[in-house]
Parts: C-alpha cells; sequence; structure tokens
C-alpha cells in the first residue's frame, strides 16, 4: 500500500498511482471501496482547480536522475547556497534546491534541522543571511545582508507563492469566504464577485462549500487547514509551498488534508511541502531532501531515499520516525 | 417678568427651559463637554495609531521622540497640562506671532480644549494601542505578509481590526475618562457642564439642585456609552470564542 496514511482512511482502497485520472483516485462512484466514509466529506477531483497548471502527472516514473519533472521544465523555484543565521547559531549552512514546474520537493529532517526555515527563506518570512532565491526565473533583489532590497518585487513574487502554515494562520475576524477573498480582492484588485465565484468554487473543491459563512475557531483544525489551502489557492499561486500543514492536526484529521494536498500534486501543482509524514512523501513527492542540522545529508528521488538511504543519519532517523 | 428669588421657585422649574430656569445652560454646557470628549477622544485615537506604529516600528530617534512624549504627558496632572498649554502655549505663540508682525489670535477654549486632552489621550491610547497590537498573533500578519499584502493594506485590513478586539476595553476606559477630564477645562473659564452647574448654583445658591443633576447627566453619557461600546466590542470580537464557554 503506497497511499495512506492513517488508520482511519485505511478503508479507502489504494489505486495505482500512475496513469490513472486523479478523478478515479479518491471519487469513483462506481467503486463502493474508493467511497471514503460518510463521516469524511469527499473531494471530487473531477473538476480541476482553475487555473491550475496541466501536466502530465506520471512525474516518478519519468524521472530516473534528480527525481525532476524532467529538465525541460522551467524552474519554478531554485534555492541556491541559503545560509541563515538566528544570532551566533547558523541554522542553515548553505543550503540549494530546485524545483521544476510540476515537481514537488519534500524536505524532511529532524527537529531543528532547518526545514522550516529553509522553506520559510523562500518567500523571505525569514531574511536569509546569504545565499540567492529566484522565484520563476526572478531573483530576488537582496542587499549584502540578506534583506530583501526591493519590496515592491517581494510583494508581487510572494503573490505567486501560496504559503500554507502549520497553524493554518486564517484571519480570525474574517469568516472564511472573506479569509479567500481578502488579497484577490485588496491587493489584485479583482472584481468582488469574481472573487467569490472563484473562492466558492475552491472551497467546494476542499469540502467546504457549506463553511463559507463560519469564522475559523469554530471548525475543526482539518477543516482550517483545508480552508487555508483553498486561501493560498485563491491566489493561483505558480508554487505552493506547505509549512508542516498536518502537525498541529489530530491525527484523526490528518488524512482530510493531506488528500487534499494529494489532489493538487496530482493536478501538476508545483509544491515544496515539509513535512513529518515520511508515507506521505514517499507517495506525493517527485524528490526529497534530508536536512540534518542546516545541511542537505542526502537528496534523491523518494524511493531510493526512503528505501536505500546511504547516509546513517538518515537511515537513524528513518527508523526513529518509524 | 422679573423672576422671583430662587429659593421660592422648585427645583424643576430651575431646571426648567423657562425663564427662570437653568436648564438650557445645563444643556448647553452638556453638549459642549460631548463635542470636546468626542474631539479629543478622536484626535487622541489619531496620535494613539500613530504613536503606537512609530513606537512598535518606527526608527530609533522616532521612537525615542514618542517615548519622551507619553511618559511625559502621562507624568503630569492633566490640570497642570490645561493650564500650561492653555496659558503658556498661547502666550508664547502670541509672542512669536507679535515678533514676526503678525496681530495677536485667540485661541478658542474649545479647540484649546480638545487640542490638550487629545494630546493627554493620545498618549494613553498611544499605549492601550500598542499592547493591543502587540497581542496580535504574529501568524496573522504572517499569512498577509506570505501572500504579498502591502503593509499598509495589511494594517488597515489585518492589524488594526485584530487590535480592536484586543484594546477595546482599555480604550472604553480612556473614552469614560475623556468625558469627565473635560470638567477640568472649567478651570480656563470654558462653560462645559461642570462649570455650567457651577454658575448655576452660585447665583441660586441651590448647590443640591444642580450638582445632582449634573451627576445625573454624567451617569447618562456613562450609561449611554457603555451600551454602545458593548455592541462595538461585540462586533469587533466577532469570530472569536467566548472565552467563558
Amino acid at each position: 500500500m503506497r497511499f495512506l496514511i492513517r488508520p482511519n482512511t485505511a478503508a479507502i482502497k489504494p489505486q495505482p498511482p500512475s496513469n490513472q485520472a486523479p478523478s478515479t483516485l479518491l471519487h469513483n462512484p462506481d467503486d463502493k471501496s474508493v467511497t471514503p466514509p460518510a463521516s469524511l466529506p469527499i473531494y471530487s477531483l473531477a473538476k480541476p482547480i482553475p487555473g491550475a497548471p496541466n501536466l502530465p502527472k506520471q512525474r516518478r516514473d519519468h524521472m530516473p536522475d534528480q527525481g525532476s519533472t524532467g529538465a525541460s521544465q522551467p524552474i519554478a523555484i531554485r534555492v541556491s547556497a541559503l545560509r541563515k543565521s538566528f544570532g551566533t547559531h547558523e541554522v542553515l549552512k548553505g543550503v540549494s534546491l530546485t524545483a521544476r514546474e510540476g515537481d514537488v520537493v519534500a524536505i524532511i529532517g529532524g527537529s531543528g534541522s532547518g526545514k522550516s526555515t529553509m522553506l520559510r527563506c523562500v518567500n523571505f518570512l525569514e531574511t536569509p543571511s546569504g545565499g540567492e532565491i529566484e522565484i520563476g526565473g526572478e531573483k530576488v533583489a537582496m542587499r549584502a545582508e540578506g534583506t530583501p532590497s526591493d519590496r515592491r518585487q517581494l510583494e508581487r513574487l510572494r503573490q505567486s507563492l501560496g504559503m500554507v502554515f502549520q497553524n493554518f494562520n486564517l484571519w480570525t475576524h474574517k469568516t472564511v469566504l472573506e479569509n479567500l477573498i481578502e488579497v484577490p480582492v485588496h491587493v489584485l484588485k479583482i472584481p468582488k464577485a469574481e472573487a467569490e465565484a472563484r473562492a466558492r468554487q475552491l472551497l467546494a473543491r476542499v469540502g467546504l462549500a457549506e463553511k463559507e459563512g463560519a469564522y475559523p475557531a469554530f471548525m475543526s483544525g482539518g477543516q482550517q487547514q483545508r480552508a487555508a489551502i483553498a486561501r493560498a489557492l485563491a491566489m493561483n499561486p505558480k508554487a505552493m509551498l506547505f509549512d508542516e500543514p498536518t502537525s498541529a492536526l489530530d491525527p484523526e484529521l490528518v488524512g482530510e488534508v493531506l488528500q487534499v494536498i494529494k489532489g493538487l500534486a496530482d493536478e501538476g501543482r508545483t509544491m515544496i511541502l515539509v513535512t513529518h509524514e515520511m508515507k506521505f512523501a514517499r507517495e506525493v513527492a517527485s524528490h526529497v531532501i534530508y536536512l540534518h542540522n542546516g545541511i542537505i545529508e542526502e537528496e534523491g528521488p523518494p524511493d531510493q531515499l526512503f528505501g536505500a538511504p546511504k547516509s546513517d543519519r538518515l537511515k537513524q532517523f528513518l527508523k526513529t520516525v518509524g | 417678568m422679573a423672576c422671583p428669588p430662587p429659593s421660592q421657585i422648585s427645583a424643576l422649574e430651575l431646571l426648567g427651559f423657562g425663564e427662570c430656569g437653568w436648564g438650557i445652560s445645563l444643556v448647553w454646557g452638556l453638549g459642549n463637554s460631548i463635542v470636546i470628549a468626542l474631539g479629543a477622544y478622536s484626535l487622541g485615537f489619531l496620535i494613539g495609531i500613530g504613536g503606537a506604529f512609530g513606537k512598535l516600528y518606527g526608527g530609533p530617534i522616532l521612537k525615542d521622540l514618542l517615548a519622551a512624549y507619553t511618559t511625559l504627558v502621562r507624568a503630569v496632572p492633566e490640570l497642570v497640562l490645561i493650564l500650561i498649554l492653555f496659558y503658556a502655549f498661547t502666550g508664547a505663540l502670541n509672542e512669536i506671532l507679535l515678533s514676526w508682525g503678525y496681530d495677536r489670535i485667540e485661541i478658542s477654549p474649545i479647540v484649546t480644549g480638545i487640542v490638550v486632552l487629545g494630546l493627554v489621550q493620545g498618549a494613553y491610547q498611544t499605549e492601550v494601542i500598542r499592547g493591543g497590537i502587540l497581542a496580535v498573533p504574529v501568524g496573522q500578519l504572517e499569512a498577509a505578509r506570505a501572500m504579498g499584502m502591502p503593509s499598509l493594506t495589511m494594517a488597515r485590513r489585518i492589524t488594526l481590526p485584530q487590535m480592536a478586539a484586543n484594546a477595546l476595553p482599555g480604550l472604553a476606559n480612556l473614552w469614560l475618562n475623556a468625558t469627565k477630564d473635560t470638567a477640568l477645562l472649567a478651570v480656563i473659564g470654558f462653560s462645559e457642564l461642570t462649570r455650567a452647574t457651577s454658575s448655576a448654583s452660585a447665583s441660586t445658591k441651590a448647590f443640591f439642585v444642580f450638582y445632582p443633576a449634573a451627576m445625573a447627566l454624567y451617569l447618562i453619557i456613562s450609561l449611554t456609552s457603555t451600551l454602545l461600546i458593548g455592541r462595538i466590542e461585540k462586533w469587533a470580537r466577532r469570530g472569536q470564542r467566548d472565552v467563558r464557554t
């Protein structure tokens, strides 16, 4: 069984991931065994998100080398020799990463390995101490000490990255629908009616059509995280950044969020995913990076990294997280 | 018709709007008090927002200036500040104007009142709003930043609404203070409610009629405010769980 994840979702019969239309993966009305239990919302993946890139989904089978969708795809995100220190403590000691369009790069590693910091440096929520970040082929202008020097460029580039946080960070004073249309309407200046229509589509997509008027504090963690993913998608981002999206969730809520993320990966969305869910990383990633003490200890295609790890540290790590 | 001696007039008539009543004068004073309180509070709110953001995000010089302002204003009694600003400040201003060849100007007491009390309010509100902003969870702002929201939009759309829920109890206190601080303007001869009351009772010797009446009027302001503030607070806390459940 390659896909999924948690005991309560084990009832969902896994399908071979290759060359299947995404719609049959989770939602096939003819096959009772793939219909989630009634308590779980059904995510119809038959309708792709408007504006989603339509890349071939058999990413993994076609990349014997670096686990990329292929060298022909343009580079979505490139991180080069990134360093980051907090005071005298150097958290990242020169790490690099390349995500081409359609890639799913998973970053794994123990606590304090720097994996979240690395992700947060990509959109400058943390200011790097050195190195280079390139988003959609555009280098982020930085001063010598690492702070971004062009505020407008940074804002524009951030708008092309959808960030999903560990603690959801939905705006508590806004309803779910208001959360989804906030940036499209007030920053991207999309007409409100248009933004709302698109937001409703996205909410239906993540199984929250009925929750558009709810305030985040009155929803479960899983619902909040799905809403947060929808909010990121409402920006129509070129790439998604996931910072441990299931770490704050009760175990029985993890599956519903991972299903949504998996649906996005199957659609050919570019994403960088920091996660503790090893099985999920193996299932969904095209390339896995193992970070230890601020350096990349090992990286490669998931089957190689999880199936035949070379470094002793990674072997040890995989044993502990089991 | 000449009014009979005050001792022969009933309390109701003294408070009434008739020829021998002081009602108009009291209501006029009440109106002045409310106008000054509203003006000072609004001015204080603007100073408070600017001061709070300046203290949190400003450069070192701005931060020091704001620290000096809040420290000084909160250290000196309002009454002293009112006297300083009304006499010393207008005096100095006129000296300067005269030396430059301009005419002496008369600053209206209502403007003085609003400016002085506004400066006092501003110092306190700076601190209350700063606390309210500090209590906004950092993730709420990171989400906005990560989506490329410009800082001004973020301040307006995310920080201020979230701050409001945290700062409202403190801001409500300051509003009630503002309504009562207007009474201090009586010392500069401005005919707000306390001054009007004192004139009325001095003329009629009916202290036990006018002071309780003024008290009742202050109480009405306070009760109405509390009612309104309750509604505003409920609105500002929309989306938040009730801590009592």
